[in-house]
């Protein structure tokens, strides 16, 4: 069977490769979301820290024979405690200035955490075994699937509309919605928002180390992965605006349906689409698709 | 203080700065001669005019561009392929790539405009990633090879450019030519009013100010600079490849112009130099970890050194003397 000349069973495999990385772009780009929502800051660390996440996953197998489900849990806490110590005392010194000064702060962290990690690990992609209960594939009968790239897509879609849930639907939510609107009021009425600042890039930053160890048995992990992959999130941050939480989600995972399918027709485009796509989208509706204007 | 007293302070500062003017003016003229590396400081000159460019949308627009490298890198492209493959002499060189950068510069900052702040930095970012791929997979690059063996040919065909020091003494012309329209530019009523619009934007556009025009004419004027800086550098090294185009590149010339002191004139060609300088000297020593040190720099000056050496020097001298 064939679509538009296209074996169906590639097409559809690219499709889900596309899905999968739109898991990725969308976990990322809710972390950033939620983190410029309160703090005003763009993380461009965001994408080493996804890259840190995915070492840690294999530093943990490779050195102390960690296991896939441990590096599950273990990745996030390590790199969300790395975060909150960074915000203590770093980011908390920027409140105030010029959200271009968050920009930068984190743009120099990315750079050392890319440095720290060339040096120890080199350039070279290393691998990363798929844990043996998701190996294998299942065959739908139009497609076989496997079972990992299912795995990543189903995670990150849970985790995502957990967050989404947390935030729009919780009491806890609430708290940090109103910290986005105004900080002042909020700490008034009794609530710690620099306790809630810091557990809130914190979670992000976790999200981010989540996102990398689901990624790293489908990659090659190298020190660079994380940085040309945030510049692409940045581009989807931008198309769907940061103002909604269920809008970056979205965004992330049509984005990554449409590079998939940008691979199958014209696959010289597929680098460029996303970006190609954010320039039509800031001509027609320049607050981005979820956005406000202001 | 009585304003006798202030003027005379005034005087004092405006003495000091002028000497300081001609002792930099005459070390760049006597450089070769006083046992500096020509190809290097021509390289240093570069990233000079590159970080200039940059620091006229940034320290007097405003407007962060995160994607300047994309600009240097086409123009490099563009230089070296028409001096190379179609034989075009050197200046007709410069002139196309500086034309080409602005022209991209002017596609990408009507799109970019639409959105302010932090948005317009993720969004040049973004669109000069796009022209990073376009470099990759572009038939006429060379691809990770870049375009290797750019002649330096004879400037208005007398000029011979293969000697450095002839070289040296045209990008040092070059680089005073942009340095002068630059300041030129920003005491001009067109400059005060891109300071305008940097100070309060709405404020500007109330007064009657079309704030998108002046952003866009400084966008393109900023990347046709870059562009330029991205010729002269083919010519220098002879060769164009990926890394002048890279986000790396871009995040650099933040870290130069925010180094030597953003909105100040003397600022970006200290930072420059300072960050080539110490590139050259770290890259036998250290490996990877100048990136480590380009990233420590970032993060110290943002933190605690947000003026720049220069800034902080005009601040140390106006507190000394204070002028009002």
């Amino acid at each position: 069977m064939e679509i538009f000349g296209i074996p169906i069973q590639a097409f559809l495999g690219q499709l889900l490769l596309g899905l999968v990385n739109g898991s990725f772009y969308a976990m990322l780009s809710l972390g950033l979301a939620v983190i410029f929502g309160l703090l005003g800051i763009v993380n461009f660390a965001h994408g080493a820290l996804y890259m840190i996440g995915a070492y840690v996953a294999w530093i943990g197998a490779d050195r102390f024979g960690m296991n896939y489900w441990v590096a599950l849990f273990v990745a996030p806490l390590v790199v969300a405690a790395g975060g909150m110590v960074v915000e203590r005392t770093l980011l908390k010194h920027l409140y105030k200035l010029d959200p271009l000064y968050g920009l930068l702060l984190t743009f120099g962290l990315a750079l050392i955490a890319e440095g720290v990690f060339r040096d120890q690990f080199g350039v070279s992609g290393q691998q990363y075994a798929v844990p043996e209960a998701l190996q294998g594939a299942t065959n739908l009968g139009f497609m076989v699937l496997p079972n990992y790239r299912a795995w990543v897509v189903l995670v990150s879609l849970g985790v995502c509309l957990g967050t989404w849930f947390l935030i729009e639907r919780t009491r806890l939510g609430s708290y940090l919605r109103a910290g986005t609107e105004n900080p002042a009021l909020v700490q008034a009425f009794g609530v710690n928002v620099p306790l809630m600042v810091m557990l809130t890039y914190g979670a992000g930053t976790g999200l981010a180390a989540l996102a990398g160890v689901l990624a790293a048995p489908v990659i090659q992990i190298t020190p660079l992965m994380g940085s040309n992959l945030i510049i692409t999130v940045f581009a989807v941050v931008v198309i769907g605006g940061m103002g909604s939480i269920l809008g970056s989600i979205l965004t992330g995972l049509a984005l990554g349906l449409v590079e998939g399918l940008t691979k199958v027709f014209y696959p010289e485009a597929s680098n460029i689409v996303v970006f190609v796509i954010m320039a039509i989208v800031l001509v027609i509706r320049p607050a981005g698709l979820f956005g406000k204007e202001k | 203080m009585n304003s006798a007293e202030t003027a005379h302070n005034a005087a004092a500062v405006a003495r000091r700065g002028r000497i300081a003017w001609g002792v930099a003016a005459l070390l760049l003229l006597a450089a070769p001669f006083i046992g500096l590396y020509p190809v290097f400081m021509m390289k240093a000159l570069c990233y000079a005019i590159f970080a200039c460019a940059f620091n006229l949308l940034l320290g007097y627009t405003g407007l962060l561009s995160f994607g300047h490298a994309a600009y240097l890198g086409m123009a490099a492209y563009a230089t070296g392929w028409l001096v190379r493959s179609a034989g075009w002499p050197p200046e007709a060189g410069i002139l196309a790539g500086t034309l080409f950068a602005g022209l991209l510069g002017g596609a990408v900052g009507l799109i970019a405009i639409r959105r302010q702040g932090i948005y317009f930095a993720m969004i040049t970012l973004a669109m000069a990633q796009m022209l990073y791929f376009v470099c990759l997979q572009a038939p006429f690059t060379g691809g990770e090879d870049g375009l290797q063996g750019v002649p330096r040919g004879k400037l208005f065909g007398l000029l011979p450019l293969a000697d450095d020091r002839v070289l040296y003494y045209v990008i040092l012309a070059v680089f005073f030519a942009v340095f002068l329209f630059i300041v030129r530019i920003v005491h001009s009523p067109y400059g005060q009013v891109l300071k305008a619009i940097r100070e309060n934007e709405p404020r500007a556009v109330s007064l009657g100010y079309d704030a998108d025009r002046y952003k866009l004419l400084a966008f393109v004027l900023s990347t046709a600079l870059a562009g330029l800086a991205g010729s002269l550098k083919t010519l220098v090294l002879g060769f164009a490849t990926l890394s002048d185009a890279h986000w790396s590149l871009s995040g650099e010339v933040v870290l130069m112009t925010l180094l030597g002191g953003m909105g100040t004139f003397a600022g970006p060609v200290v930072g420059a130099i300072t960050i080539v300088g110490l590139q050259d000297f770290l890259a036998d020593r250290v490996g990877s970890w100048v990136t480590v040190i380009i990233g420590a720099t970032f993060v110290v000056c943002v933190i605690a050194f947000r003026r720049g050496i220069v800034g902080e020097l005009l601040a140390w001298q106006q507190k000394k003397h204070p002028s009002h």
